[in-house]
């Protein structure tokens, strides 16, 4: 009972100070921290799968780009208005999920690597192939005018900074909530003994595609909310890189912790911008980071939070 | 009624026959051994019961219903259970969450109703005050237990179970003995066990299974006069 009180007191407190950096922190951080928080989402929707679940896949980038592309093409080509492209864009990365997850899903360890890699360069391609309509590599450029839901115009500073909010609110929640369900719980023994989980009765497979298809959706949420709130969408976040950035995002912020996913994100996003500021050879920077974390902290930032004494972290 | 049947059940592995034509019953309530000698087939035979491991040939009856074809998580759905020769517990898991993994499965309960059910099944294999440890920070003998207890809390109809007693100590032997008195009757108990101690003790019914094939069946005292049993497996302890 106390554990939960202080797991949701630590939920509370987090989005409390999210939403009070806003009046804190200069405009600057104000826009890349609600680029963070949307990013987040798909960090929070991967570690769902990878984190919780226990199935590491190299094909997200697939349903990120499913829910940018739902969105912004419903919106350029179809002429949709914002709320019903978002609610395209969320349905058409769960749709892209419950496909791909039903295919994958017959595989297991690298075989399931490989198998949704190879899904998400085939969603690549495809992008790459309608050129016409999405412009490829180039992306294109969703209008301003159009960014608005209720009369509210998503693209201005504050407006934009608590949609990322609101996103990252209801989605950090909604895992949060979900991990500590009898589902999830579940997922969490189907990552520690899937045979013991199967033979304590568990349906081992159909627990892993509502796995897949809920983090699918989660990461279609966010791809969505990017075109949305920054008016751009592009076939590099459907390429290979967007698959492994929500991984490397959940390993440094610690995989299966409901925080890791942001801080990840966050110390991710922080440590190129400061590393590009020093040296152009920032890329270097981050790798050395991520090699000394990996050796170092290998449970990730909230996992060795986890691990010196804070051992009731969710 | 026979809670569980097998007719002509049959597994092998490359030219090994591991289980070989066997044919099997158990009436409701009753705690029926299976003994045999090492690599008689019993861990075998029993991982095909509840599906664990598929069946070549054969048929495999439980609650009166034809359960052949169905997976293992089906299978315990319908109330068996079944606890592992090799210890396979949640070891980064609570204790706590071992078990109630399981009573959460069986019941839709309220987080508090879970607690107590939880608490009183660790209590009854004597794990109640260790119930946050780390199952993997359990001495061996107490994940024994704790797969006794991750069973126990799925309530089964049928609670099979793999060399339970293997790895525990005299006072936890007796202990075990008593809980399995005390399921004798609600609870149809199918308990491989080397220990014959425990065997006499506690089975009604014993099936001795030899080369992956029922070399005799009866009660404790019929199964100690047998005299293939003694050939093949008795007189060797
Ligand atoms: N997965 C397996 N692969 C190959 N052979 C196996 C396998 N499992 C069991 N066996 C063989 O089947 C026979 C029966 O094994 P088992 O059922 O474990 O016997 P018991 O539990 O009675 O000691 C043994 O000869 C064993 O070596
Ligand atoms: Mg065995």
């Amino acid at each position: 009972m106390t554990g939960n009180l202080k797991e949701n007191s630590l939920h509370v407190g987090v989005l409390v100070i999210l939403a009070a950096l806003f009046f804190v922190v200069s405009d600057y951080h104000d826009g890349n921290l609600a680029r963070i928080m949307v990013l987040a989402v798909y960090a929070v929707g991967y570690n769902l799968l990878f984190g919780y679940s226990g199935l590491l896949s190299l094909g997200h980038a697939l349903f990120f780009a499913a829910g940018m592309y739902g969105l912004g093409l419903s919106m350029n080509l179809l002429g949709f208005a914002a709320l019903p492209a978002l609610l395209v864009g969320i349905v058409f990365s769960a749709g892209v999920s419950a496909i791909v997850g039903f295919l994958a899903l017959r595989t297991s360890g690298v075989a399931f690597m490989i198998v949704t890699l190879m899904f998400a360069q085939a969603g690549f391609l495809t992008a790459l192939h309608f050129g016409e309509y999405t412009r490829g590599d180039e992306g294109f450029v969703i209008q301003q005018a159009s960014r608005m839901i209720a009369g509210i115009d998503l693209s201005a500073h504050a407006n934009r900074y608590f949609a990322a909010f609101g996103f990252f609110a209801l989605s950090y929640v909604a895992v949060a909530i979900l991990v500590r369900s009898p589902f999830g719980r579940c997922l969490v023994a189907i990552r520690e003994n899937e045979e013991r989980a199967r033979m304590l009765g568990y349906d081992v497979w159909m627990h892993k595609y509502l796995a897949v298809i809920a983090s699918g959706t989660i990461s279609g949420l966010s791809g969505a909310a990017y075109a949305l709130l920054f008016g751009y969408a592009g076939a590099t976040f459907a390429s290979v890189q967007y698959s492994i950035l929500p991984l490397l995002w959940v390993l440094l912020g610690g995989a299966g912790t409901t925080i890791g996913p942001l801080i990840g994100t966050a110390f991710a996003f922080y440590l190129i911008d400061l590393a590009s500021e020093i040296t152009t050879a920032h890329l270097l920077v981050v790798g050395l980071t991520i090699v000394l974390l990996t050796l170092f902290a290998p449970q990730g930032i909230s996992g060795e939070l986890r691990r010196r004494g804070l051992k009731w972290l969710p | 009624m026979n809670l569980l049947e097998t007719r002509c059940l049959s597994r092998s592995f490359g030219g090994l026959k591991a289980v070989d034509n066997v044919d099997f019953a158990v009436p409701e309530g009753q705690v029926r051994a299976l003994i045999g000698p090492n690599g008689a087939g019993k861990s075998t035979f029993v991982a095909a019961v509840c599906g664990r491991i598929r069946a070549e040939s054969g048929s495999v009856h439980f609650d009166g219903k034809d359960i052949s074809r169905l997976p293992a998580h089906r299978r315990i759905e319908m109330g068996m259970a079944y606890t592992f020769q090799i210890t396979s517990v949640f070891a980064n898991l609570t204790a706590h969450e071992n078990v109630a993994l399981g009573v959460r499965r069986i019941a839709r309960l309220g987080r508090r109703d879970i607690d107590q059910k939880v608490m009183e099944v660790l209590d009854r294999v004597g794990l109640a005050e260790r119930s946050d440890q780390s199952a993997g920070d359990l001495s061996y003998g107490h994940q024994r237990l704790l797969e006794i207890a991750m069973g126990l809390g799925q309530m089964p109809k049928l609670f099979i179970m793999d060399e339970p007693t293997q790895g525990l100590a005299e006072g936890e032997i007796e202990e075990f003995k008593h809980l399995i008195r005390q399921l004798a009757g609600d609870t149809t108990i199918l308990l491989i066990e080397h220990n014959m101690n425990v065997v006499m003790e506690t089975a009604e019914q014993i099936t001795v299974l030899n080369s992956g094939c029922v070399l005799a069946e009866g009660t404790p005292e019929e199964v100690r006069a047998n005299s293939d049993v003694q050939a093949a497996y008795l007189g060797t302890g």
